[in-house]
Order: structure tokens, then C-alpha cells, then sequence
């Protein structure tokens, strides 16, 4: 085998490693050190309070509603993308990319120009007493915005490698559409929809931007983790801060650690 | 953003990867049985996922833009040129292309150890690049903060600088142009590179004339994800960038204090649509460059 | 002139090389002939300086190379599958070699043209790889490694990935460049009948070692063992020796030295007629067993199929031709 000489690779290693370790990895060690510094007592404390359990309990139930709905979702966007034939895809395929690219500050300002008090909706919404923003819908419909496009995204590949020559198999078998999805695509895409959902887990734990415009941030009540690290760092609650920190960089690695057990493409490879 | 983004048009680089392809593509090859019915979403599946899709992304939008010409195109054009804004946004564009330009240098560098090097350890090193996509930014702020923060433990305070704001864009762009190189380098042909050694081409020629131009597409995609990313960042800044008016605020952020200093937000939704046409523009360049790219290969 | 000195060369624990001794004469065309993992690869690309020996040395027109890397070497190299340079247009990639030299445009631009030529690809100059059918590419590659007038020219089973028909187009097609050429050139092949047609000079090799090498009539005739004769061509077993389908003798009585059998099918393949044939002993089954289930094969002109009047189910019986040279033509007589 042709190889670069040994000098090269080193230094070539050493530059990639060391750029690694000075931007991800001593960062995040550095974290963990003060974090844990005086032990785990105070960071249990610090991630028991009221505020705390209740920031981490909005945050969960906020990733409940918005995980699944965007699984489904997500799953039929594909589907119609891939195997749908009509006009105007191509807009709507872009459509499902906005999400990545627009500012989380201006999706959550944009939530507020439809569902708030001065938006499209808000007189009506008011006069039916509904109260979007500033309360636990706001939160999730902003979270399925920035997350919305993950499971689509990761689906869609992998219905175009597997191509459609099963499912018509199955239909001349006699499945109904619904008997092939749930036998033939299903089972074929589960690796897609996995990895997908771990990303789609990670993006709604972690929001922020578009968190902190729609929620109001009442302790106690619209308050998620990475509001609630926010104002403890504002606060100069520094060890308070990186114990919250510290839960969702657990959550963090769990899904760094799912990723890398689902990638789809070594899925493929065996 | 996801790494398949990347990694997906990645695999476009390899003809056979992608049977269907881009919706451009597929017109041009005959395929009589391609109809939505095996599998079937039908006419139904359509509906269902362009009105979610309106609810859910355009809605907002059309609210945002329609509110910002509220009081007309002149108070519009007034607000977006206020010094304010164009110093936020001029520094949230060089910052961002300069963290992009950075990320396609060394996250090249990092896909090629990863690929074409073996060390021990490498896995790992390789599930830590998505980090920066499972972090919370709040977080990545806060952790870079830990290290580069008032106390340092190695003494470099970068915090109210414009460079603690390139550091958090770097962290947060990091895993695009390595996820999107990774998989192009994996696919290949190592002949080629041996056929142009065999021609008398020295390794650095090799890798300029033969590598670096068939991973271009790839490192240039990552790049313009990672500009996209950076250019409505807002998480990891807030904390480490102290904000401050022509220096280190960017556009998200002094959108975000319009919104919460002000009950008309008519300026906060201006200088939110010029955010929303930089991105729209970073997308639809992607497309389009893949499409040629698509077309030549 | 190519020397290979007792060049081995290890994989961990593979030992795909066996000390191998090779001279190619200049301006010889020669095939490593062998069936896949017989090292044949590995041995050119140990030529090319893509692989380092473990040991031995390689030695090019009385230079020592074996420590040279491949760009100093002066070699074209050809791969199987192509190895185009996708972003450059035809005339880029046969230019490449000139360019890295720094040649004058003026001289690489009327190279690269004469050359896309003589491999028939004239007008394709703009053309991208991906533009281009398989045997053209090969072609293109071809002219690519020729471009840089190299003293030996390398070829990987170059037409391994093309179908059959352009396969044997291209043969022909790259034994008259050859001669026109008359540069050095070395092509590995698993097709027996690939280099039997365009090579004057063929090894066969065998688990890493050189099994025989020779000219290839040579080689056909006086094969040195079981294995070099079943590579170059098709074979029976008729008691314990090998015997080549043209050279048996089907007869419609008992006569010397010929066995009893029955016909179980036969095929006509245009001018000769294919016979198949069951022993009545067992089907010349050896002691090892191999080959069992096998029947003779007895390959004769349609005449002489039409004056047997052979037709399945007949008994007849067969025994090798007197005269023929076959490595194991006179064991088989006797047994």
C-alpha cells in the first residue's frame, strides 16, 4: 500500500488531534473537573432543587409530545418525497431544510408573530382563552420547528437506497399499503427512523434560542434545563450552572453514544 | 443541522449511491413504474405533509416578514440600515465566513487522520466530533467558557471579545465539513491517487490535483452548512460574548434584545428577514451547486 | 529489461510472494497468468513501486528500483478499473503525466492529441470520464500511461471489468499498439485464454510462486504439472493423468489402450462437436476422488462426429491420441 511517509502522518496527526483536544476535548474535561470538584453532594443538591426538577421535568415532557410527532411526521415527509411524484417537490423538499438554517431567535420571534398577544392569532386565541405563548405549547411548537426536520432527512436516503421494487413485491402479493409499510418499509428504514430520533431527542432537549423567546421563562413553570443554566450563570451561580450543565451533557453523551451504535451507514456496509 | 445533510450529498459524489436522486434527476431517466402506490402515501400523504409543513415553517415565517413592513418599505429599509444592525450583521457574516473558512481547512485535515490514518483511540476521537451537534449551545458556551473563560486555568480570558464569538461558532460548525469530507474520502479511488503517482505526480502534487478536487463539492458543502449554522447562532454566544453593541453583538442576539426591549417588534422582524434571506440564499446555493455537480458526474 | 530477484513479500501472515525469480525481456509483452490470490497483483504492483518487497530486489534496465518510489521509476501503470481522474476532461488526463513535468504546452497539447489517435479517442478531448463507455476509459488510461513514455508498461487486468465482446476488441487492439509501440510490457490476467493471445511470453503462478513461464505454445504443449496445464486450457481426467478434450480419440470398438464408455450428451459447437463421455470403470475417477462426478470430455470435428453418427446413450470407446505431447499423455496410455 502507497503510504505518506511517517513524518507527514504524525504531523498531520498531531495538528487534527491537537485542534480536537484545544476546541471539543479539554473544554468539556475542564467542565466535568469543576463540576465534580467538590464531589457529587453539591450537584446532586444543585439538580434537586424545586426549579430544578421542575425545568427538567418540563424539559422531558416537551421532548415527549414533540420526539413523536415529528417521528410520524417525519416518516410520512420522506415517504412522500421519495416515492411521491408531483409537482412542486422540489419546493417542498426545500421547505423541509428551512429549519436548519434559520436563526432559533427568529423562529421564536416568529411564533410570537402568529400565536402571541399582538400576533395573527392572539385576539382569537385570547377571546377562547388559549394561551400559547409563554406556556407549554409555545415551547413545544417552537421546538418542533427547529427539529423538525431530522427524521425526514435521515428516512429519506435510505427509502431511495432501498428502492420501491419490495414494496411492489408485496403488493402483488396482495399486502394492502398499509400491511407493505408496516412489513417491508418499515422493518427496512427502522435503522433511519433510530438514528433519526436521536437526533431529533438531542435537538429538542438542548434547544435554546427559540425557547427563550416563547417560554417567558417563569421559574417553575415555562422554565426548561438550558433556560434554567442560563440564569443560574446569569445569577452568578456558576457551580449551580454547570451542575444543570452537567445533566444535560449526560443526556448529551447518551445520544452521542446512540449515535454512534445506529449510524445507518455502517448499517449498510455489513 | 444533522451530519446527514452533509453526508448525504457526500454520497451523491459516487454515481451509483443514489438511484432516485435529486428530484431533477430523476425526470431524465424513464422509470414507468415510479408512482406513489407500492408503500403508498398517495395524494392523502401529500396533503397531510404540505399542511404541516405550512403550519408548522411557513406560517411563522409569512408572520415575521408581513410584520416587518408593517409600517411600509421605507420604515423597513430605515431599521435594517440602522449602524446597529449593519454592524451586527456585517460582523455576523465575516465571523461566520471566517469560522466556516477555518472548519474547511482543519475539518479536511481531520476527516483525511481520520480516514487515511490508525491510531489508537480513533473511534473514540471519531464519536467525539458529533458532540458538538448533541450539545446543548447553552452548554457549548458554558464549556467553553470553563477553558477559555475569566478562570481560565491556563490563563487566556477571551470572554467580551470578537474571538470568544469565532471560538463558539467553530465549536458549533465543527462536525459539518469532517461529516461531509469523512464519507467522500472513505469512497475514494485509492487507484487514482496510485495512477497519478505512477505518472510521476510527488504526494503534495497528488494530493492537490487529484484529492483536493474531488473532495472540493464535499468540503464546500460542509463549509456552506457551517456558514448557514453560524449565521443564526445564538446559544453558545450569549454567554461567552458579552454582547456588546458594535463589537461583539451579532444579529441574532441584537434581534433577540429588540424583541425583549421593545413591544413592537417591527424592527426585531426586519432584521430578522434580512437573517432569513442570507440563509435562504446559503440553501439555495447548495442546491443549485449540487445540482451541477449532480449533472457532471 | 525487468529483473525480479527473489522478491518476497508478507501480509502479516500471508505470504503472498515466495522468493520469485523473473526476467522480461525488453520490449516483450508477457502475461502473469494465475487464478486470483496467486500473488500475480501483488507482483506487478511490486514492480510498479506501489508495494515494497519484504525482500529481494527489483531491478530496471540495469538500475536498482527496489527502493525508488513509483513516480521515479518511469512506468505506466493501467488499472483494472480504470482509475480516471473523474474531475478532469480526457485531455486533462492524458496530459496529467506531462504536466506534473512541466513539458511545454505546445508539446503536451500535440502528445495528448497524438495519442487519444493512435487509442482511437479523437475528438473525445472534452469530454468527461464519466462520458465515456468502459473500453474507453480504458483506452483513455492507456494513453494516459503511455503519455509519459515510460520504459515498462504496467496493465492490472486491464479489460477484467469490460464485457466480453470489448474484451476481446481490446486485446487485439492492444497487441497491435504493441507493436507499434514496443514498449516493455507486463499485463496480469486470470483469462488463460486472454494471454494465450496477446502476451509472447507467459508465467503462471501459483499460491505466490512462478509455477512455469515460457512462450506460450511452449507452455500449451509442455506444461510442467497438473496445475499449469488445467489453468491453460480444458482439461479431463482419464485415469490418473489430465488430458486435453482435442486430443482424445473417440472409436466405436474396443482397440489398444482405449476404454469403454457412454455418451451422455452431445453438443455441437460449430465446427467442432463437444462429446461427454462416462466412463464405464468409474468415469476415471483417480484415487483421490477428484473430479468424480465429472465426465470425459472428448472435443472432435463435426466430420468426424458425423461418420460416428454418435448420439446419447451410444457405447463407444476412448483413449488419447497417439502422438500428442500432453505432460501425462503417456502415463495416461499406460494405466
Amino acid at each position: 500500500m502507497l503510504e505518506q511517509s511517517r513524518p507527514a502522518r504524525l504531523t498531520l496527526r498531531v495538528v487534527a488531534l491537537g485542534y480536537l483536544a484545544l476546541l471539543l476535548g479539554i473544554p468539556v474535561g475542564v467542565v466535568l473537573y469543576r463540576t465534580f470538584e467538590h464531589g457529587i453532594a453539591p450537584v446532586w443538591d444543585a439538580i434537586t432543587t424545586p426549579a430544578a426538577i421542575s425545568a427538567f421535568t418540563l424539559t422531558l415532557e416537551v421532548a415527549a409530545i414533540a420526539v413523536p410527532l415529528n417521528t410520524v411526521l417525519g416518516i410520512l415527509t420522506a415517504l412522500v418525497l421519495v416515492r411521491g411524484r408531483f409537482r412542486g417537490k422540489a419546493v417542498l423538499e426545500a421547505i423541509v431544510d428551512l429549519p436548519f438554517a434559520i436563526s432559533p431567535i427568529v423562529v421564536g420571534l416568529a411564533l410570537v408573530l402568529v400565536y402571541g398577544r399582538i400576533g395573527w392569532f392572539g385576539p382569537w386565541l385570547a377571546d377562547h382563552g388559549i394561551q400559547i405563548i409563554f406556556s407549554l405549547p409555545g415551547i413545544v411548537i417552537a421546538t418542533v420547528f427547529v427539529s423538525l426536520p431530522f427524521v425526514a432527512r435521515e428516512v429519506a436516503p435510505v427509502l431511495r437506497e432501498i428502492g420501491d421494487e419490495q414494496e411492489q413485491a408485496a403488493a402483488t402479493l396482495g399486502a394492502s399499503s398499509w400491511q407493505t409499510f408496516t412489513r417491508i418499509t418499515l422493518p427496512a428504514i427502522r435503522w433511519g427512523v433510530a438514528y433519526g430520533i436521536v437526533l431529533t431527542v438531542a435537538r429538542c432537549i438542548g434547544e435554546f434560542g427559540a425557547v427563550s423567546i416563547v417560554s417567558g421563562k417563569i421559574s417553575g413553570e415555562t422554565e426548561t434545563l438550558t433556560l434554567l443554566v442560563e440564569k443560574r450563570f446569569n445569577n452568578f451561580d456558576l457551580a449551580g450552572a454547570y451542575a444543570a450543565s452537567a445533566l444535560l451533557a449526560i443526556i448529551a453523551l447518551a445520544t452521542l453514544l446512540a449515535m454512534t451504535r445506529l449510524n445507518p451507514r455502517k448499517d449498510h456496509q455489513s | 443541522m444533522s451530519p446527514s445533510l452533509a453526508t448525504d450529498n457526500g454520497l451523491s459524489e459516487v454515481p451509483p449511491a443514489s438511484p432516485a436522486g435529486p428530484p431533477g434527476c430523476s425526470r431524465l431517466r424513464a422509470r414507468p413504474h415510479r408512482r406513489a402506490r407500492a408503500g403508498g402515501t398517495g395524494p392523502l400523504g401529500t396533503g397531510v405533509v404540505t399542511i404541516w409543513l405550512s403550519l408548522i415553517v411557513l406560517l411563522p415565517l409569512a408572520a415575521v416578514t408581513a410584520k416587518s413592513f408593517d409600517d411600509g418599505a421605507g420604515r423597513f429599509w430605515d431599521v435594517v440600515t440602522q449602524r446597529q444592525a449593519v454592524n451586527a450583521l456585517i460582523f455576523t457574516l465575516v465571523v461566520s465566513l471566517l469560522a466556516a473558512a477555518i472548519n474547511a481547512v482543519m475539518g479536511t485535515l481531520v476527516a483525511w487522520v481520520l480516514v487515511r490514518d490508525d491510531f489508537r483511540g480513533k473511534s473514540a476521537v471519531n464519536a467525539l466530533i458529533d458532540l458538538p451537534f448533541a450539545l446543548p449551545t447553552i452548554v457549548a458556551g458554558l464549556t467553553l467558557i470553563a477553558l477559555y473563560g475569566k478562570n481560565s486555568p491556563v490563563g487566556i480570558d477571551v470572554t467580551y471579545t470578537r474571538t470568544a464569538v469565532l471560538l463558539a461558532l467553530m465549536f458549533v460548525t465543527l462536525p459539518f465539513v469532517v461529516r461531509s469530507v469523512q464519507p467522500v474520502l472513505l469512497e475514494l479511488d485509492r487507484e487514482m491517487e496510485e495512477a497519478s503517482t505512477s505518472l510521476g505526480a510527488s504526494p503534495g502534487q497528488t494530493f492537490r490535483r487529484i484529492v483536493l478536487p474531488n473532495l472540493r463539492p464535499a468540503i464546500l458543502s460542509g463549509a456552506a452548512l457551517s456558514f448557514a449554522r453560524a449565521v443564526g447562532e445564538f446559544g453558545s454566544i450569549v454567554l461567552i460574548s458579552g454582547n456588546v453593541p458594535f463589537k461583539t453583538e451579532v444579529s441574532a442576539v441584537y434581534i433577540f434584545k429588540l424583541q425583549e426591549s421593545s413591544d413592537n417588534p417591527i424592527s426585531a422582524s426586519a432584521v430578522s428577514v434580512v437573517l432569513l434571506g442570507v440563509s435562504l440564499l446559503v440553501l439555495i446555493g447548495i442546491r443549485v451547486f449540487e445540482r451541477r455537480g449532480d449533472q457532471r458526474a | 529489461m525487468i529483473t525480479v530477484e527473489n522478491v518476497d513479500k508478507h501480509y502479516g501472515d500471508f505470504h503472498a510472494l515466495k522468493g520469485i525469480d523473473l526476467e522480461i525481456a525488453s520490449g516483450s509483452l508477457t502475461a502473469l497468468l494465475g487464478p486470483s490470490g496467486s500473488g500475480k497483483s501483488t507482483l506487478l504492483r511490486v514492480i510498479a513501486g506501489l508495494e515494497v518487497p519484504t525482500s529481494g530486489r527489483v531491478v530496471l534496465d540495469g538500475r536498482d528500483v527496489t527502493n525508488l518510489a513509483p513516480q521515479q521509476r518511469g512506468i505506466g501503470f493501467v488499472f483494472q478499473h480504470y482509475a480516471a481522474f473523474k474531475h478532469m476532461t480526457v485531455r486533462d488526463n492524458v496530459a496529467f503525466g506531462l504536466k506534473i513535468r512541466k513539458k511545454p504546452k505546445a508539446e503536451i497539447k500535440e502528445k495528448t492529441d497524438e495519442l487519444l489517435r493512435v487509442v482511437g479517442l479523437d475528438g473525445y478531448q472534452q469530454r468527461y470520464p464519466s462520458q465515456l463507455s468502459g473500453g474507453q476509459r480504458q483506452r483513455m488510461a492507456l494513453a494516459r500511461a503511455l503519455a509519459i513514455e515510460p520504459a515498462v508498461l504496467l496493465l492490472d487486468e486491464p479489460f477484467g471489468a469490460l464485457d466480453a465482446q470489448v474484451r476481446a476488441e481490446l486485446r487485439t487492439w492492444l497487441r497491435r499498439l504493441h507493436d507499434e509501440v514496443h514498449v516493455t510490457t507486463v499485463l496480469v490476467t486470470h483469462d488463460q485464454e486472454e494471454a494465450l493471445d496477446v502476451a509472447d511470453t507467459i508465467a503462471v503462478m501459483d499460491a505466490g510462486e512462478i509455477a512455469q513461464s515460457g512462450k506460450p505454445r511452449d507452455l500449451y504443449d509442455a506444461p510442467s504439472s497438473d496445475f499449469v496445464m488445467s489453468f491453460l486450457g480444458p482439461v479431463s481426467r482419464l485415469g490418473e493423468g489430465l488430458v486435453r478434450p482435442h486430443d482424445l480419440e473417440v472409436l466405436l470398438e474396443a482397440r489398444d489402450g482405449a476404454r469403454e464408455a457412454q455418451v451422455v450428451r452431445v453438443v455441437h459447437l460449430g465446427f467442432e462437436v463437444r462429446v461427454e463421455l462416462l466412463l464405464a470403470d468409474g468415469n476415471g475417477t483417480s484415487a483421490d476422488g477428484v473430479g468424480a462426478s465429472e465426465p470425459v470430455v472428448a472435443q472432435i470435428t463435426r466430420a468426424e462426429a458425423a461418420a460416428l453418427e454418435l448420439s446419447a446413450g451410444d457405447i463407444v470407446w476412448v483413449r488419447e491420441q497417439l502422438g500428442t505431447r500432453g505432460a501425462d499423455g503417456p502415463k495416461a496410455a499406460a494405466a
